[in-house]
């Protein structure tokens, strides 16, 4: 039937299905019509009335005859066949439950993999804000500079600038991460908030549940306005939900800021990773971020913000003004803005926060989920299959009194849509269960939980559905094929133990269980891979002792300190503790290396130097006190360390690192050399080893050092080199702190090792996902494997028990059935090597010093396979030892 | 009840159809016009004229709507759909060129 037919009559069928009544009544009128119409020409050609209806009745023929005709005449109505389908489908199901349960948990399994996968997706990448509008609209903005890859961040005037400027967006927003110290008896937390811009809250169109936003104006001015919106978990985990909070006053950092608002439940800000506990203005920032008041500094880049386009513009079209725009920045601000522009990013690649670094993650947890998901319908065709070839004498049946092919085909597809849609279900289920699950994978830091929710939406909802009809056809049509060949003669003869027929079969079985071994295979080199390329980012020595070195904070800030008092104290701490017995050395850095904290960046200039034209370099550098290099154990090359004399009444010094040492003086000692940093020129006086600053996974790079006292910052990161366990460091530590000054509190403390491990969480849920998923997909191969195997000893039975009555022993009948699956494995695992050569490629973002293709990977998958697939086959291999070939012979 | 044997099969619908070209009829108007334009030579029972119309419509050839009729009731009138023209039209063709072939053998035998 064409299209055109179908729109012609869908809605016929439908009334002929859903108004069944009063379609038999239309059709009871309509002949009652002609009867009377004949009856009164019977009574026009002079017949009496009784005569005039007996004659009509007649030629009629019989009435009931005629509906039961017009009501075949309409055909089986779809809607019929359908209920008539499922009704028999679940029929079908529920008489043989076990087959029905696994394959309704295989497709659970592999939906539900991929749904979950779908809703983090969404939840993550593509609607990470809950509760904020026009989502699709937003892109995140960040700079880039001219001679380095990675993206840079914004400086305030510049984003003025282009707020100013750009006719394309909307609305342009500062939300930029920070933190706050809320103390809570002798434990200092440390929580999460945003620096934004005032129109922050208009502008993601959300309203405060309790009194008001920012207002025009609040962002302007050093300190100018200590306002703060705070999340609703902790106006009710912390304030007890009081209702008379705003206009009340709560200290972050050093600051009392006024509470004037609570932001709705369900909003948990705009950053991925997190969740925003307070808002403050952009005028506030100093008090949040080191390194002086930075609004008025084209310099100092240091915001994360985001652009909404207006309805209908690209990001190509918005990108192209904004470089306009960043391209006469550079032209009129030629000092900070040399090299500089500007680029837009969509929400899922935000590179300022965990979008970026998620997402490799979640792409190959796609791929993967669509392996789980094509072995499990492997699975289940396989099974189905099984099934088949008992139901045949049924189908064989159907097909001799007259059921047409395509009814049974209809009636396989039902079926198979029955247990997929049961599998979506239970995938949906899953999904739901698991949409927070991702945060588990995530060590929590200080106490404070990630944020990474997934979504389930209508998006992700029809993603699931098409995956459903996508499983129901392979599941559908794999036992729909069988029917083409049945031969209705042949089969209705005998009940056929089909020797022909079984090896056509036996083959399709072969085929797809080698393609489940394939890809489990290739799932498994993935997953080595991913562990191997773990294994060597934890184990590469990050340049600096990751043992025996535990860091930790004071609250300083938060407890008021100011600059002079905050020194004091510093120095007497650090005093104290290297006079306790088991404490090495003790010294304070602004910034952990290896933690989100962004160090200080500066543009620097070398005597003797001439950087590429147009660039303009610019290197990170961290503040640390004296003892910083013993005690966290970077080697100082030549040179020496900061000492208390580097103050800010001596002459400014730096150290260097070797990276640096060797692009800005190659070939030539540094020490004593000028450079120039902020504008001022410093000596240095040493060279460190390279060490990793920001991420295990980065290549060495030019860094330096100055002295904290030179560049002072009051709640700098203190680090002990201790033989003690760390409870014992962190009481003997709390007892100083307070001896010193008991209103003061400790941040968590940990060891640089568990610094490193928390920098390498991203790797560890890649390989925690893969490796569960390709556990599962063994476990599922293996089923298949063992279905198979099974399957053909029990249909081998004759011949296996003609062996044994010809001789051969029962080790003989072990080893044929075990070479057996074995070929099959090798056959899959022969393919997945193939196809795996080059899909592992994708894992290229993931893998740290590890080959795509690294032998190790293939070969430890090979033999987790094979044993994987004798254990399988061991069982069906025993059985065929046990065939009694009196008994089989005799049957 | 008599068996349209002596019809052609399928050329009640085609006869069908080219009727309901002319004018939308109901069922009684369709018999009435078979017998008087084949002058009962056809002799299209009712009993298979209904199933037909059924047939008909559920394949979306004709259509069918429920007007008054000439003493006051309402009754089910057919009109040929726009797939009906065309499954008209292929039949007549289809139909012409049988018959011409066929006649064709048929004179040849006689000369």
């Amino acid at each position: 039937m064409t299209f055109e037919h179908w729109l012609y009559t869908l809605p016929l069928r439908l009334r002929s299905f859903f108004r069944r009544e009063q379609v038999d009544e239309e059709l009871k009128d309509e002949l009652r019509d002609h009867l009377e119409q004949q009856i009164q020409e019977n009574l026009a050609a002079g017949m009496s009335p009784e005569e005039a209806r007996y004659s009509a009745l007649r030629t009629m023929g019989g009435i009931t005859q005629i509906e039961q005709q017009c009501r075949d005449a309409r055909g089986g109505s779809v809607m019929d066949d359908l209920v008539q389908d499922l009704r028999y489908g679940f029929r079908q199901l529920i008489r043989s439950r076990g087959f029905s349960v696994l394959a309704i948990l295989c497709l659970t399994l592999g939906i539900g993999a991929n749904t979950a996968v779908f809703s983090w997706i969404e939840g993550i990448l593509f609607r990470p804000y809950p509760a904020v509008a026009n989502q699709e609209r937003l892109v995140a903005l960040a700079g880039t500079s001219r001679g380095e890859t990675g993206p840079t961040l914004i400086s305030w005037p510049d984003f003025l600038d282009l707020q100013r400027s750009c006719t394309l967006c909307d609305a342009f927003f500062v939300s930029k991460i920070t933190t706050s110290t809320l103390n809570i008896g002798d434990r200092a937390e440390v929580t999460t908030g945003s620096i934004v811009s005032a129109n922050y809250f208009d502008a993601i169109g959300v309203h405060p549940a309790l009194g008001r936003g920012f207002e025009p104006g609040e962002d302007v001015g050093s300190d100018a306005h200590p306002v703060a919106v705070i999340s609703y978990q902790l106006w009710r985990n912390r304030f007890k939900s009081d209702p008379q909070i705003v206009g009340k006053t709560q200290r972050l950092n050093n600051l009392p800021h006024t509470i004037i608002g609570v932001a709705p439940e369900g909003f948990y800000g705009t950053f991925v990773g997190w969740p925003m506990q307070f808002w403050v203005p952009a005028s506030m920032e100093e008090n949040f971020e080191s390194g002086g008041y930075k609004l008025e500094d084209r310099g100092a880049r240091w915001i994360e913000s985001y652009v909404r386009l207006k309805p209908g513009v690209t990001r190509a079209q918005a990108q192209q003004e904004i470089s306009g725009i960043a391209a006469r920045l550079e032209n009129n601000y030629s000092a900070t803005n040399r090299g500089r522009g500007i680029s837009l990013w969509p929400l899922w690649q935000t590179p300022f926060n965990h979008a970026g670094s998620l997402l490799p993650t979640l792409e190959i947890m796609l791929a993967v989920g669509a392996f789980v998901l094509l072995i499990a319908c492997a699975n289940v065709g396989n099974l189905l299959l099984v099934r088949s070839f008992a139901r045949r004498h049924e189908m064989t049946v159907r097909l001799a009194i007259g059921a047409s092919r395509t009814r049974l085909l209809k009636q396989l597809l039902t079926e198979g849509l029955i247990l997929s849609s049961l599998g979506a279900v239970g995938g949906l289920l899953v999904a739901y269960w698991c949409r927070h699950a991702l945060v588990l994978l995530f060590p929590t830091r200080s106490g404070l939980a990630m944020y990474l929710p997934g979504e389930i939406d209508w998006r992700v909802m029809s993603l699931s559905a098409a995956i459903c009809l996508i499983a129901t056809f392979i599941v559908g049509l794999v036992p729909a094929l069988q029917t083409r060949d049945i031969n209705l003669a042949g089969a209705l003869k005998v009940e056929s133990s089909g020797v022909v027929g079984a090896k056509g079969r036996s083959w399709v079985r072969s085929g797809l269980v080698a393609f489940q071994v394939c890809l489990s295979f290739i799932l498994l080199v993935g997953a080595a891979l991913l562990l191997q390329s773990l294994q060597k980012i934890r184990t590469t020595s990050p340049g600096f002792s990751t043992t025996n070195v535990v860091e930790t904070g004071v609250s300083l800030i938060s407890a008021g300190y100011d600059g002079p008092h905050a020194r004091t104290f510093q120095e007497e701490l650090i005093a104290r503790l290297r006079a306790l017995p088991g404490v090495e050395s003790a010294a304070f850095g602004r910034v952990t290396p290896l933690s989100y904290g962004t160090y200080s960046s500066t543009p620097i200039a070398v005597d003797g130097y001439q950087p590429p034209l147009g660039e303009q370099p610019s290197v990170d550098y961290n503040q640390v006190s004296p003892d910083y290099f013993a005690t966290l154990g970077i080697p100082l090359l030549s040179g020496r360390e900061f000492k208390r004399a580097d103050d800010e009444n001596a002459a400014l010094v730096a150290i260097v690192n070797q990276t640096m040492a060797a692009r800005y003086w190659p070939n030539q000692d540094p020490i004593d050399r000028r450079l120039q940093v902020n504008g001022r020129w410093v000596r240095v006086i040493g060279v460190a080893a390279d060490s990793k600053y920001e991420s295990m996974r980065e290549s060495p790079k030019p860094f330096f050092y100055v002295p904290l006292l030179q560049d002072f910052v009051r709640g700098p990161v203190l680090y002990i080199r201790s033989t003690q366990p760390l409870q014992s460091i962190s009481a003997t530590l709390l007892r100083e702190v307070h001896a010193l000054d008991p209103d003061l509190a400790l941040y968590e403390m940990i060891t640089l090792q568990e610094q490193v491990d928390r920098s390498t969480s991203p790797q560890l849920v890649a390989v925690t996902l893969v490796s569960i998923l390709g556990g599962l997909a063994l476990l599922l191969a293996a089923v298949g494997l063992y279905g198979v195997m099974s399957y053909a000893v029990a249909q081998a039975n004759r011949e296996l028990g003609l062996r044994m009555a010809l001789g051969a022993g029962a080790a003989d009948l072990f080893r044929q059935v075990i070479s057996r699956g074995l070929r099959l494995t090798a056959v899959g695992i022969l393919c997945g090597a193939t196809v795996g050569l080059v899909l592992t490629r994708l894992l290229g973002k993931l893998l740290y010093n590890v080959s795509p293709n690294d032998p190790l990977a293939f070969v430890s998958a090979v033999a987790l396979m094979t044993i994987t697939s004798v254990a399988a086959c061991l069982l069906p291999a025993w059985r065929a030892t046990r065939t009694d070939p009196a008994r089989v012979l005799r049957d | 009840m008599s068996k349209p044997s002596d019809l052609v099969q399928g050329t009640l619908d085609m006869l069908i159809l080219k009727i309901l070209a002319l004018e939308p009829l109901n069922g009684w108007g369709v018999s009435q016009r078979l017998k008087q334009m084949s002058s009962d030579v056809l002799g299209v029972s009712d009993g298979s004229l209904y199933p037909a119309l059924h047939k008909l419509e559920h394949r979306g050839w004709i259509t069918a709507d429920w007007k008054p009729s000439g003493n006051n009731r309402r009754a089910k009138f057919y009109s040929l759909t726009w797939l009906g023209r065309k499954q008209l039209e292929k039949e007549a063709a289809d139909w012409n060129r049988l018959s011409a072939a066929i006649s064709g053998i048929v004179k040849f035998n006689e000369a």
